[in-house]
């Protein structure tokens, strides 16, 4: 239908774009609060969600009350949806889509689905042309066939569909998100608003959920707390350990400073109906006693401290050196997550004797500097930087730096570098090079401050 | 007046031993004697760049601090960076740690945002008593670090019984919570052969020490780190950096006796 044939018909019709981004990004919020109900929730496009309720609809009292209780709660938030709970996904959306919502006793999605017509097949235009010419209209005609012939005709997919909306087949969903490791829940009888009295709520959740894991033998690295609000909302909070941890206590004071570090504060609105805990990620943990050997004891309270600042300020600010074996100055050391494994790097240790010959702070990149020297290849004897003048009153150099030539890709120009330790008269002492060498490389060299020492 | 004091000083001493008493030598012996044995090991320390040019210097003199005070402990040292120094004096580099005695595997890093995160993360870590020290860099005038923030720093420090060190660029000192201020400025090394540059310098003042004696006393030094012994070393008056840019020297001639011998060059 067109649309001037549409505001034909009805005058009033409001018309909107069609907006595709928004319609997902509204079935995901969708699914997330789906996730209350089953922690296996995928989209079902166009407009559907599928849930497993696999081992989850005695909590609701059976599949038929579980059913209500999810459309009441779409209800709540002005949503009208039609629900069918069957056998398999396919057969649970065509009796949603096309046919009666219905809840079919295990086993019986064939006695359900034969009523309906080819149209729940959802197959391409010419195949159901084709089919209800040849006089078949309803599943059931379908199903009474051989399925090889039809196969033959029709193609392989249309005859899995078949038999998978006939229950004949069952085919897992794939959900959004992975099952966590282990999961634990309070649900509310009344919305839960007293945002103080969180953490009375999550201890007990934690302490529940570690008793698994410790019965396991596990520890856990990242959790997850799911605040699903009664307005639909899911407010999501994650943190993670360096180590697995089995500690209730540290893991909520990782909570308290992921909560505390949130853009938007963790708002109840009208309150939160359920509040999950999930380990998503565990690994082996042995029993341990504490306490006894002092030196792992300490060892541990760094760890836990790094676990806290990487979860006040990310994973990508808290960050320990890395040493790499090269002798060009900028790759020599990188940073890297202060709780990523270590391989025992040695760094270099001074000669006695020596004066510090690297820089205590390096700039990346290098800062451009005017230097004027009495010889082309010679310390400058003065050079500016920031506008300020730097008269030069000691000079070492060069320690001449040639770029890793088995790095350099094609096209890209490295030069030989050759680097000063400079002392200005004030006593502030500087790390500058020259690129390239005068005459062979490069006509005009140009100089650049690299680093300060101390 | 000084007898009630004394005998109150004796009693918190009494009550808080580790905190009260303990210091962190210099290694350089008239600063060690003007601060009555060393600074506080249990409490907060500010080091101030005299200029911006200066923040290297600053901070490398609260390094070098920390570094006496994780002296054989095994104990890491934790350091809260503002991120806006990077684009000011750069990112810190590992081998130059090295080159101040420092081992680079033993610091943890914390590239914050601002002073107040900085100040967080500064008080987080200080509170931890398996931290050696603290070194927290703060740029410009930052309202964050009020008297509130450095009592809760100062406090933290005496609770964990490990030092925590402020430093500061850009900002003029302002009162505190400190155990010691300290006012840092780089200063001309000792030439080594060929006018090559020398060790870290600094020249220091003492703008304030907590409980101690204030008045006419020095309070100006210029110190020499010395890496190998892991000390400073007063080179008050050591005339041989105070000479001109270039020593002239005799044809054949050695060094002056103020100019120390290398062992050799290494270049990596």
């Amino acid at each position: 239908m067109t649309l001037a044939d549409a505001r034909a018909r009805a005058p009033h019709l409001a018309v909107a774009q069609a907006d595709p981004d928004a319609d997902e990004r509204l079935m995901l919020r969708l699914a997330a609060f789906g996730e209350q109900f089953t922690p296996l929730v995928a989209l079902d496009p166009p407009c559907g969600l599928m849930l497993d309720a696999t081992g989850c609809a005695h909590l609701f009292g059976g599949e038929a009350m579980m059913r209500t209780c999810i459309l009441q709660a779409m209800a709540r938030l002005s949503f009208t949806g039609r629900a069918a709970v069957a056998g398999t996904p396919e057969a649970a959306r065509a009796l949603a889509r096309f046919g009666q919502e219905v809840v079919t006793p295990p086993g019986e999605d064939e006695n359900f689905t034969r009523p309906l017509s080819i149209a729940a097949l959802e197959a391409p235009k010419e195949t159901s042309v084709a089919l209800t010419r040849a006089g078949l209209t309803s599943l059931g005609d379908l199903a009474d066939r051989s399925s090889a012939a039809l196969t033959a005709r029709f193609g392989d997919e249309t005859m899995r569909r078949l038999t998978r909306i006939l229950g004949r087949e069952d085919a897992r969903i794939t959900p959004l998100r992975p099952l966590p490791e282990c999961m634990v829940e309070r649900r509310f009888a009344e919305p839960f608003l007293d945002l103080s009295a969180i953490e009375n709520v999550l201890r007990p959740l934690i302490a529940e959920a570690m008793g698994i894991l410790e019965r396991r033998g596990e520890g856990g690295r990242a959790f997850e707390a799911r605040f699903f609000r009664t307005d639909g909302a899911v407010a999501v909070l994650n943190f993670e350990t360096g180590a697995p941890s089995r500690n209730v206590e540290a893991l909520l004071r990782l909570f308290r400073l992921k909560a505390d570090s949130l853009a938007d504060p963790l708002d109840p609105g009208f309150g939160f109906d359920v509040i999950r805990f999930c380990v998503l990620n565990a690994e082996t943990l042995a029993q341990s006693q504490i306490g006894f050997e002092r030196q792992s004891a300490q060892e541990g309270d760094v760890a836990d401290l790094v676990d806290r600042l990487a979860a006040r300020f990310g994973r990508e600010r808290v960050l320990r050196f890395a040493a790499h074996e090269t002798h060009d100055p900028v790759r020599a050391a990188s940073y890297v997550y202060a709780a990523s494994p270590s391989k025992p790097n040695s760094w270099e240790k001074p000669e006695p004797g020596e004066p510090p010959l690297r820089p205590l702070f390096l700039f990346d990149p290098p800062q451009p500097i005017d230097t004027m020297a009495e010889t082309p290849d010679g310390p400058p004897m003065h050079f500016k930087w920031r506008r300020v003048r730097h008269m030069i009153a000691r000079a070492e150099g060069p320690e001449r730096i040639a770029p890793e030539w088995w790095r350099n890709a094609v096209g890209r120009d490295r030069r030989t570098r050759d680097y000063y330790r400079l002392e200005d008269r004030e006593g502030h002492r500087f790390w500058v090079f020259r690129e390239g060498l005068y005459e062979s490389e490069t006509a005009a060299p140009r100089w650049f401050l690299h680093g300060l020492f101390a | 007046m000084t007898q009630p004091l004394a005998s109150l000083r004796q009693s918190l001493a009494c009550a808080y031993p580790a905190a009260a008493s303990e210091t962190i030598a210099l290694g350089a012996q008239s600063l060690d004697r003007r601060l009555g044995g060393g600074i506080l090991r249990a409490a907060l320390h500010e080091a101030y760049a005299e200029t911006a040019a200066d923040a290297p210097a600053a901070t490398g003199f609260a390094l070098a601090l920390a570094r006496r005070a994780m002296a054989g402990g095994g104990k890491p040292l934790l350091w809260a960076r503002q991120e806006a120094l990077t684009s000011e004096s750069g990112a810190p580099y590992p081998p130059g740690l090295a080159d101040i005695g420092l081992d680079p595997a033993a610091v943890a890093f914390i590239r914050v945002r601002d002073a107040k995160e900085a100040l967080q993360a500064g008080a987080e870590a200080g509170r931890c008593a398996t931290v050696g020290a603290t070194l927290i860099e703060l740029f410009g005038e930052a309202r964050a670090y009020d008297l509130t923030a450095s009592r809760r720093l100062a406090l933290a420090a005496a609770a964990a019984g490990a030092p925590i060190f402020v430093s500061r660029v850009g900002a003029s000192p302002a009162p505190s919570a400190a155990s010691s201020r300290w006012l840092v400025r780089a200063a001309p090394s000792r030439a080594l052969a060929a006018n090559a540059p020398g060790s870290a310098a600094f020249t220091i003042f003492l703008l304030r020490q907590r409980g101690g004696a204030a008045g006419q006393e020095q309070h100006e030094w210029r110190v020499e780190w010395n890496r190998d012994r892991g000390a400073f070393e007063d080179r008050t008056f050591d005339t041989s950096s105070l000479s001109g840019p270039v020593a002239s020297l005799p044809v054949g001639g050695t060094p002056g006796e103020g100019a120390p011998q290398r062992a050799g060059r290494k270049f990596g």
